[in-house]
């Protein structure tokens, strides 16, 4: 008898998520040089490196918020297709709305401030043209429960919440359409670190439930290591190091990776 | 031939007070916003003998369309008897010695503010209308740049935003007037602060509307038969005020808007806005004779 085992799943799909060699400079500082990327469906993607490192560049690439020079972005779902590095903004934006949701680390870049912040949810669903009221206020408040905002705050504006708050919102927001890829951007710095715990609890649980592809952008181990299942180590705008998390922390190759883990740990 | 003979005699005016350049950039303009319903024209705004928010941009309207037979009719907030128009009235007729009307049915060009006659307008009649503010989306995004950006790319999710934290917050949509619409399926623009009443009148309507904001220096046109529909959700209806079965207590007639008075005993008089009207019902009444036209509101209601 001959016993044959099938592929490892990771080997049979194909990332979701593939950037190729971009590379993006403002003025004389390059901020990424040839940096290729990838997330297979479901996984978290962890990028660590200090500041200036181009790492949050990375990410607004991935959210075509910035254009790189060169290099390629593919993602692989069924009415997408080509570089979208070479998409027109009419489909840009409408590839953001629908497919990638994104928190910021500052709120006042994902929301607005002074509107409810049931509408702030119901606006992702608004510029993808939803024009019901009753699925509007539905879908707003089932998003807002899920990223465990408290209901009876729904139409506070995020300007009155505290923090936390605030990032639940952004949450909310970002995940109202159900996007194949969650991109968050430090999205516990600045918080305080019970705060953060309860964010990080939401955002693992979400990752659970939802089987959403995430890139999270951080300089925090701490929260690397508790989300992330592969991570990047990025300095001075180049890969220095990658590897599945526990990899990454347990033994590390790159000196840089080294100093990192060491100063964390 | 010498200089003289080619040149004319001074004055101490253009006609119509705007000189000549001035009429010629408000013509061209004008003729642009019309090719481009409901889009924003920018233009070089005029000085007028006249402080800036009192209807500018509408008062340079009129001067360059006017010759010395058009009739004009000035209304403010529905009275041809305010101030207000009565001296815009008196300034078009001084400097370009037009005829002057207050009736809507004799009127070759309208200016207003804040109405739209109740008077059927027919497709030879102008009417104008001042605008005080006229970006839609300057309550949902206050940088002016990215606004332009999202009419270039008809992005106007955020409008809806607007409406729906009215109906969050009040239980139905509160924007009483500049409600904003969606000109030939294209621009949303807002229409001068007329009343959510007076919307539905500029849809498929057989005149021509020019609004011109003259602080903001932005021009826009309904041209005849064009599309006008109020931003709704599909669930939601749109809904005019609720003006349909009130009597004018001087004229006694039903059906129209009315400017609503507070009485001493702290109930409410009503008074129709369209002072014409008005005046046209009690002269039928007193039997003078019916001068009244066709109105867009029936029985209080907008047939479909």
């Amino acid at each position: 008898m001959t016993l044959t085992l099938d592929a490892p799943r990771i080997v049979e799909t194909r990332p979701l998520l593939e950037v190729k060699a971009v590379s993006k400079s403002y003025g004389p500082v390059q901020a990424v040089r040839n940096v290729s990327a990838h997330a297979y469906p479901g996984e978290v993607l962890g990028i660590v490196g200090e500041s200036g490192s181009g790492k949050s560049t990375l990410l607004r690439m991935m959210n075509l918020e910035e254009i790189p020079e060169t290099g390629s972005y593919t993602l692989d779902l069924p009415d997408v297709s080509g570089n979208l590095f070479e998409l027109d903004r009419f489909a840009r934006r409408m590839l953001c709305a629908t497919k990638i949701g994104i928190v910021y680390q500052n709120p006042h870049l994902g929301l607005l401030m002074k509107h409810s912040s049931s509408g702030n949810v119901a606006e992702r669903l608004l510029v993808a043209g939803e024009r019901s009221f009753a699925t509007l206020r539905q879908a707003a408040t089932e998003a807002l429960d899920a990223s465990e905002f408290p209901l009876d705050r729904l139409d506070a504006p995020p300007i009155e919440l505290s923090g936390g708050m605030q990032q639940r919102v952004q949450l909310a927001k970002a995940i109202a359409l159900e996007p194949a890829l969650l991109l968050l951007d430090e999205p516990t710095t600045g918080l305080d670190v019970s705060v953060q715990a309860l964010v990080l609890d939401t955002l693992k649980r979400l990752q659970q439930d939802r089987q959403i592809t995430m890139v999270i952008v951080s300089h925090d181990l701490g929260v690397i290591r508790t989300l992330a299942d592969r991570v990047m180590v990025m300095r001075r705008g180049e890969v220095v190091e990658t590897g599945l998390a526990d990899q990454i922390f347990q033994d590390p190759q790159h000196p840089y990776t080294q100093q990192l883990v060491h100063a964390k740990l | 031939m010498s200089l003289s003979t080619l040149t004319k005699p001074w004055e101490a005016m253009s006609y119509g007070f705007l000189d000549g350049s001035a009429k010629r950039e408000l013509r061209r303009k004008m003729l642009k916003s019309v090719a481009v319903p409901g889009c924003q024209m920018p233009y070089a705004s005029r000085e007028v003998p006249m402080a800036r928010g009192w209807g500018t941009g509408g008062l340079q309207v009129s001067l360059t369309l006017v010759n010395p037979q058009t009739r004009v009719k000035v209304i403010d907030q529905g009275a041809d008897d305010s101030v207000n128009a009565a001296s815009i009235r008196r300034f078009i007729a001084r400097v370009a010695g037009t005829p002057t009307t207050m009736d809507t049915l004799e009127a070759d060009l309208i200016q207003s503010r804040h109405r739209i006659p109740e008077e059927v307008l027919r497709d030879d009649q102008v009417l104008v209308l001042q605008v005080p503010n006229p970006e839609p989306l300057r309550p949902v995004q206050p940088n002016m740049s990215i606004a332009r950006q999202m009419h270039a790319d008809a992005d106007y999710g955020r409008m809806w935003l607007q409406l729906y934290e009215q109906i969050v917050r009040s239980g139905r949509v509160m924007q009483g007037a500049s409600y904003p619409s969606l000109v030939h399926g294209r621009h949303v623009m807002t229409p001068s602060p007329i009343p959510r009443w007076d919307v539905p009148k500029l849809h498929m309507a057989k005149h021509l509307t020019i609004l011109s904001a003259g602080r903001e220096k932005r021009i826009f046109a309904v041209p005849p038969y064009t599309r006008v529909e109020p931003l709704v959700f599909s669930d939601v209806p749109y809904k005019v005020e609720d003006h349909g079965n009130l009597t004018c207590t001087r004229s006694g007639t039903t059906g129209f808007f009315m400017n609503e008075i507070p009485q001493d005993d702290s109930s409410s008089a009503f008074e129709v806005s369209d002072s014409e009207w008005g005046v046209k019902t009690i002269r039928a009444r007193e039997g003078e004779g019916e001068s009244r036209g066709e109105t867009w509101y029936k029985d209080g209601e907008m047939p479909q």
